[in-house]
């Protein structure tokens, strides 16, 4: 392989990484900071415990999101530099502008919310927590300003062979960013209270603290019941906006070569073959597809065969369809694991609402595997997302081949996507351990911090 | 105009981090150092434990900062030096989550696995930052097509690897000097003990570098032999230390270590001006803050966010130390 195969694997490999951190301490720091009000406001011990608890959790997962992080900002410049000098006149102002707004606030008040539990009246100490979710959620916003630029060029001119920025309102006002702002964020809440629903789950059927955490359960099953339908609803809005703004990622993600007719079916499995370009075989819903793209029962919707001849008047000779059976299929799981969402959350608050959620220790068992659905959901989404925008970095701007660090050696990012891979997988196999080892204690507080003191291989220090 | 301004805040976005992240790299090796036992590591990363996750953040702001106000620079940078940035990143990475899952078991096996590194991982950044900005002030193979064409090993010259040894033995004393403030006891002692044996030997590396600079870089027949009030003050800060600490003045032998990475810092950047990397083969190839720089729209634009946004994050982090300003003793609930 070369160095831009390579570099796209690195990039694959660390943004994947890292957004299976990023929803849920986007989704968990809500939770958490509800969960820390009732404390406040209620004054009841058992949503202390419950905040410490998650909060112990949050703090893991925080952890690697926020290191795997600085990966995402330094490797456009060693893998991507290319990228960087044509367009970090525009792209690079978000991740500036992120760092400086979000970053700060998230990490300095997260520092004051762990450690500032006995040392500040409890008011300010809640505002802490509510900063830090309020700080992940602007970083999210300027993440993706910075995609969003990436799908939906504006607010750029290009001047001196490179994009340069123009106007920086068009840029915040991008109608890719508010389209895809929405679904990101909901999607979060639904990964935020799976787990907490999953992990309650799992607590109540062990009868661990069963009272405390029927009320985080409900607390994550309402979140998630209201965050997956929310989220079906704003990815709605995207893929009828992604008809405007990018009709092959689309068309890609149906597998559609030729343009339908007035009444365009929706494709519920099928065989791609992407060499004949066509379909040997698939299942079709009637209308659908067009009740999808423009809320109604007609509407021709445009083929790959047709754009790519399209694109290629307008921006000459290339291949423009992106990979279509990874945009197809990453589509559906997309899609399947947000509808059993909200069919979970739905049984869920139902059982719920009859006060039979401790009576039901198969559909709690079945909690626990569920808690894959938001990450699945997340993750495809993103791989349709990016995979379905090639062969472009920047829809009809740059294209990524041309955006790879011209002197870097494949030699060199293979060695670090070896090493980064490594680095991560055992980050990750520490992280579940530390995770399972955690919430298997019967123990709210279980933590080995505070028992630091009855620990007798830690001799007591003079001094006391 | 707007470009120089931007080097400034360049240069104040590092001055932040080495000022700060220096003291918790320092405490970071100094945990395998003078750490004695799980509870002497344990307060000592509970020093840092509030703010070192704020202290990142103005690398990463710094990192964000060159790449929207001068992308020629942040391309040309970390592509040029790629491998050693790749050795960073995993020093930082590993060390971020160490102080996390550390204490989380009780297993002496676990906890000395994260505590080899939480020390590689704060020994590693300084050190290549020293290596990064000597090279940066000496200047590296560019070529017209402003790419980076040495090896890693370019990077590694006497005088760069002197320049890493200078800085990690600085934070240590300003790691140390720390310690001293926010611990108590015997522990403390030892701090402050190591900050005396180290002071000559940090004053001894520090002079030897700035000698062969005279030699390395045209830091000197840029500004003259006397290279200004800046440099030279580094040098009386950093000699004042050992008296403060006879003196036991802890607090001030650190505000003279503080002192001495900023004007440092600053001594290196001005060596640089207007320049950002100096191509050594062809001066007409280096990066400078003009032909690196974004246009004058985007600077514009993040001149008004950074002067109305960094006024209240430099607020609430000197809130941070004021809330956590109390020694931390073992008898304390400790976190980390």
């Amino acid at each position: 392989m070369d160095a831009l195969d390579l570099a796209r694997w690195q990039f694959g490999v660390t943004t994947i990484y890292h957004f299976l951190f990023v929803p849920l301490s986007i989704g968990l720091a809500y939770l958490i900071a509800f969960m820390n009000t009732l404390y406040v406001v209620k004054n009841d011990e058992k949503y202390k415990k419950l905040t410490q608890f998650w909060g112990r959790l949050f703090l893991l997962n925080f952890a690697v999101g926020v290191v795997t992080g600085i990966m995402q900002e330094f490797q456009f410049g060693m893998n991507w530099a290319d990228y960087s000098r044509y367009v970090g006149a525009v792209f690079g102002g978000p991740l500036a502008v992120e760092a400086l707004v979000s970053f700060f606030l998230e990490s300095t008040f997260l520092g004051i919310w762990i450690f500032g539990w006995d040392k500040l009246p409890k008011k300010v100490h809640l505002a802490a927590i509510w900063l830090v979710a309020i700080g992940a959620t602007l970083s999210a916003l300027w993440i993706l300003a910075a995609n969003s630029f990436m799908q939906e060029p504006v607010g750029y001119v290009i001047n001196n062979g490179r994009a340069e920025m123009s106007n920086f309102f068009a840029l915040l006002g991008n109608k890719q960013l508010w389209v895809e702002f929405p679904h990101v964020i909901y999607g979060a809440l639904c990964t935020g209270g799976m787990f907490v629903v999953g992990i309650s789950a799992y607590k109540m059927l062990r009868k661990h603290q069963t009272e405390a955490f029927k009320a985080s359960f409900s607390i994550g099953m309402v979140v998630t019941l209201v965050g997956s339908i929310l989220t079906a609803f704003a990815g709605h809005e995207q893929a009828q906006h992604l008809m405007e703004s990018q009709p092959m990622k689309m068309a890609a993600a149906e597998a559609l070569w030729e343009t339908t007719g007035e009444h365009a079916p929706w494709t519920v499995v099928a065989a791609i073959d992407p060499g004949a370009k066509q379909n040997a075989a698939k299942l079709e819903v009637p209308y659908l597809l067009s009740v999808l793209s423009y809320n109604k029962l007609s509407g021709s919707v445009p083929g790959m065969n047709e754009l790519q001849a399209k694109y290629e008047q307008e921006y000459g000779p290339g291949n423009y369809i992106p990979p279509v059976r990874t945009t197809f299929w990453s589509f559906r799981v997309m899609l399947v694991s947000g509808m059993l969402m909200i069919l979970v959350a739905l049984l869920g608050v139902w059982k719920m609402y009859r006060g039979k959620v401790l009576n039901s220790p198969r559909f709690l068992w079945w909690m626990m595997p569920a808690m894959a659905l938001p990450w699945l959901g997340n993750l495809s989404g993103w791989v349709m997302t990016e995979v379905g925008r090639q062969p472009w970095t920047v829809f009809g701007l740059a294209k990524t081949a041309d955006g790879v660090s011209p002197l870097v050696s494949s030699g060199m990012v293979l060695t670090s996507l070896i090493g980064f891979t490594v680095v991560y997988g055992l980050l990750a196999a520490a992280l579940v351990y530390l995770i399972v080892h955690f919430v298997r204690k019967d123990d709210m507080a279980a933590d080995a911090s505070h028992k630091a003191h009855a620990n007798p291989g830690n001799p007591a220090l003079p001094i006391l | 105009m707007l470009e120089t301004l931007w080097f400034i805040l360049v240069t104040v976005l590092f001055i932040g981090f080495f000022f700060l992240e220096g003291f918790d790299f320092g405490v970071g090796m100094l945990t395998k150092i003078i750490g004695r036992g799980d509870t002497d590591r344990r307060v000592m990363i509970n020093t840092i434990g509030p703010v070192w996750d704020g202290n990142e953040v103005w690398l990463i702001t710094a990192g964000g900062a060159i790449f929207a106000a001068f992308p020629n620079w942040y391309a040309t940078l970390f592509s040029g030096f790629y491998m050693a940035l790749f050795l960073m990143l995993i020093a930082l990475i590993g060390r971020g989550v160490a102080f996390e899952f550390r204490s989380k078991l009780e297993s002496a096996r676990w906890r000395a696995t994260w505590d080899w590194i939480i020390f590689f991982g704060s020994l590693l950044p300084p050190l290549l930052w020293g290596v990064a900005l000597a090279n940066l002030m000496r200047g590296v193979p560019i070529d017209q097509t402003t790419n980076y064409v040495g090896s890693f090993w370019d990077l590694l010259s006497p005088y760069a690897v002197l320049a890493g040894l200078s800085i990690v033995l600085l934070f240590l004393l300003h790691g140390s000097l720390f310690l001293s403030l926010k611990t108590t006891g015997e522990l403390r002692d030892r701090a402050l003990g190591f900050a005396k044996r180290i002071g000559a030997w940090t004053s001894g590396a520090l002079l030897v570098f700035v000698v062969l600079s005279y030699f390395e870089t045209d830091m000197f027949t840029r500004h003259g032999i006397f290279p200004g009030m800046v440099p030279v003050s580094a040098g009386f800060a950093l000699l004042s230390v050992p008296f403060l600490i006879k003196a036991e003045r802890d607090g001030w032998a650190f505000i003279m270590t503080g002192l001495t990475i900023v004007l440092s810092t600053v001594t290196v950047f001005m060596s640089l001006f207007p320049r950002v990397m100096i191509s050594s083969l062809n001066p007409d190839w280096s990066l400078t803050i003009h032909n690196a720089s974004s246009n004058e729209y985007t600077l514009k634009v993040m001149t008004i966010v950074a002067c109305s946004v960094l006024p209240f994050v430099l607020a609430y982090q000197i809130w941070t130390y004021w809330v956590f300003r109390k020694r931390v003793t073992p008898a304390d609930h400790l976190d980390y």
